[in-house]
């Protein structure tokens, strides 16, 4: 089985507070997968720690066959230096649930700025390549505004066709749609649903459960830094074998 | 029908009569929904306001009636002087001072900034020392020891620590007045600098530097691209200030007998005895500086607010 994404044993702790105790988890190339739970059970802990934004206490995680932030030499891993965990983010697009859009810059320049400065495209090319994933989101007229001129949904869709803009191997999703006003959800949401039917390799944490039946190809349940249960969204959603995994979709539906 | 403002009051003069003596209770109920949109708002009255403004005014006038009657102000005298060739010369070495110790202050500042922000305790430490140490000492003091530098060190040598040096300086010819007066205001600049900038790239928010550093932008990009275009907007009025301050603060450079605004202010009047219009001469010239400052602080200002508002 070729995993794209490979989770050992991952645990991380803040201060005393143990939010991962680990965790192991695999995400096949191309597929979707949904990770469901209260909050304060580590979701997004643990989709952080998956570009490196969050360092791990132990075990390892590793993206398209790179240990993710480390090498390994015998039975040691050694952190890496910046520069290369900057290179290995750029394999792995990240969006945020509150956009974290620059807002000084106009839409335009926000999908530019890594491809220009990280992956050294000339700037014709990275803004022929930025009109065409705007297009791709729906919002062709907008690339010269300024992100606190466009609503919640919009922002949104920006920030996905910015992190599309490094055509990353792997698309993580922390709450796309926590932050948008309940009209704008289904905006994002559609967006989301496209990338997946096109294929691309995707880790939504996300609240909307309608949105894991329609889309995930596994549901993951996390609780108190752990997966409880993990399977086809039929099985985890409609027979979920545990009582907390029962207990929350009971609240939540 | 929107009421627009005064021109809706002034057609209903009895409306303020009502709200000093009212003749029927006002909060009888709703008002009746005869019409409503033809209901007029009127807006909350400020009688003190124009209490204030006349007390202001008042007071204004007889200031100026004061600077204009008063021949102790000599305003012949502070013309004659305004735009003396030595008072012009003045007033360049106190911009140059100014621009200099800015300059070079915040360049410093900007290093020590981000300094004390670095993962490295080292460097953390190196710049709280330095911020440390430059806020505890006096600027005039700092730039006496800078002046006397010769007296202290008689030359600088470079080559082993503690060993044999390899070439020297020799300090007398190496730090002129101006070059000491720069050091010392930039040196203490740097000092208050560093703090601004640091409380501005610290105002920035935390999902910025994440977003970032998720799309793999190298730290000194992340930098110069998206925190400090964000932080100038808080950094600005503050460092204005700085600027505005360290600009008069030029006069204490005074006391090393280099010819700045001040300096010379009180040379001449020490000869003419002209005291008031001379330090006149010298405000005036602080204030119209100033006031240049103020409105290059709103055009920058306005710069770095880019895409903040609708």
């Amino acid at each position: 089985m070729s995993a794209m994404v490979e989770i050992r044993s991952v645990h991380k702790s803040f201060g005393s507070a143990q939010v991962l105790r680990g965790i192991d988890l695999e995400v096949a190339a191309g597929e979707v997968t949904v990770v469901l739970g209260p909050s304060g059970s580590g979701k997004s802990t643990l989709l952080r720690t998956i570009n490196h934004l969050e360092k791990v206490d132990s075990g390892w995680i590793s993206v398209d066959g790179a240990l993710v932030g480390y090498r390994r030499s015998g039975d040691r891993l050694y952190e890496l230096r910046e520069r290369e965990i900057l290179k290995q983010r750029t394999g792995i697009g990240f969006v945020f649930q509150n956009f974290n859009l620059f807002p000084h810059l106009t839409v335009l320049e926000n999908l530019v700025e890594a491809p220009i400065a990280v992956q050294r495209r000339p700037r014709k090319e990275a803004e022929a390549a930025a009109r065409r994933l705007l297009t791709r989101v729906g919002l062709t007229e907008k690339a010269d505004a300024y992100p606190k001129q466009l609503s919640g949904g919009q922002q949104q869709r920006v920030a996905i066709a910015r992190a599309l803009a490094l055509e990353p191997t792997l698309l993580l999703f922390d709450e796309p749609t926590s932050a948008l006003d309940p009209e704008l959800v289904g905006e994002v949401l559609d967006v989301i649903k496209d990338l997946a039917h096109q294929g691309t390799t995707m880790i939504v944490v996300t609240h909307e459960i309608g949105f894991a039946r329609e889309v995930a190809d596994t549901v993951v349940f996390m609780d108190g830094g752990r997966i409880v249960e993990q399977g086809p969204p039929a099985q985890v959603l409609d027979h979920p074998r545990h009582e907390r995994t029962r207990a929350f979709l009971s609240k939540v539906l | 029908m929107p009421p627009t403002g005064d021109s809706a009051v002034t057609h209903r003069p009895p409306a303020r009569a009502a709200g000093d003596d009212p003749p029927v209770p006002r909060r009888a109920g709703p008002p009746q929904p005869d019409d409503p949109a033809a209901l007029k708002v009127v807006p909350v009255r400020h009688p003190w306001r124009w209490v204030g403004i006349a007390v202001t005014a008042v007071l204004l006038a007889q200031f100026a009636h004061g600077l204009l009657t008063n021949p102790a102000w000599q305003w012949g005298v502070f013309a004659r002087f305004f735009t003396n060739a030595t008072i012009l010369q003045a007033v360049w070495v106190t911009l140059q001072l100014t621009v200099y110790g800015t300059a070079l202050g915040f360049v410093l500042g900007l290093v020590l900034a981000l300094m004390r922000l670095s993962a490295s305790p080292f460097l953390r430490w190196v710049a709280f020392g330095y911020v440390w140490a430059f806020r505890s000492i006096p600027l005039i003091v700092q730039l006496l020891f800078w002046f006397n530098l010769a007296y202290l060190y008689k030359r600088l040598d470079f080559g082993i620590p503690f060993g044999p040096g390899f070439f020297h300086f020799d300090t007398m010819g190496l730090v002129g007045a101006m070059g000491a007066a720069v050091l010392g205001l930039a040196l203490h600049q740097a000092a208050y600098a560093a703090e601004i900038v640091r409380a501005g790239v610290q105002a920035v928010d935390a999902g910025q530097l994440e977003a970032a550093a998720a799309l793999g932008l190298p730290r000194l990009r992340r930098l110069r691209r998206i925190v400090l275009p964000q932080a100038m907007r808080s950094i600005l009025p503050n460092a204005t200030n700085e600027v505005i301050s360290l600009f008069k603060g030029t006069s204490i450079v005074s006391v090393m007998a280099i010819g700045e605004l001040f300096y010379q202010v009180q040379v001449i009047y020490g000869r003419n005895g002209q005291v008031v219009p001379l330090l006149m001469v010298a405000t005036a010239w602080y204030i119209l500086l100033t006031t240049v400052l103020s409105v290059l602080q709103h055009y920058v200002e306005r710069h770095y607010a880019k895409g903040a508002a609708r």
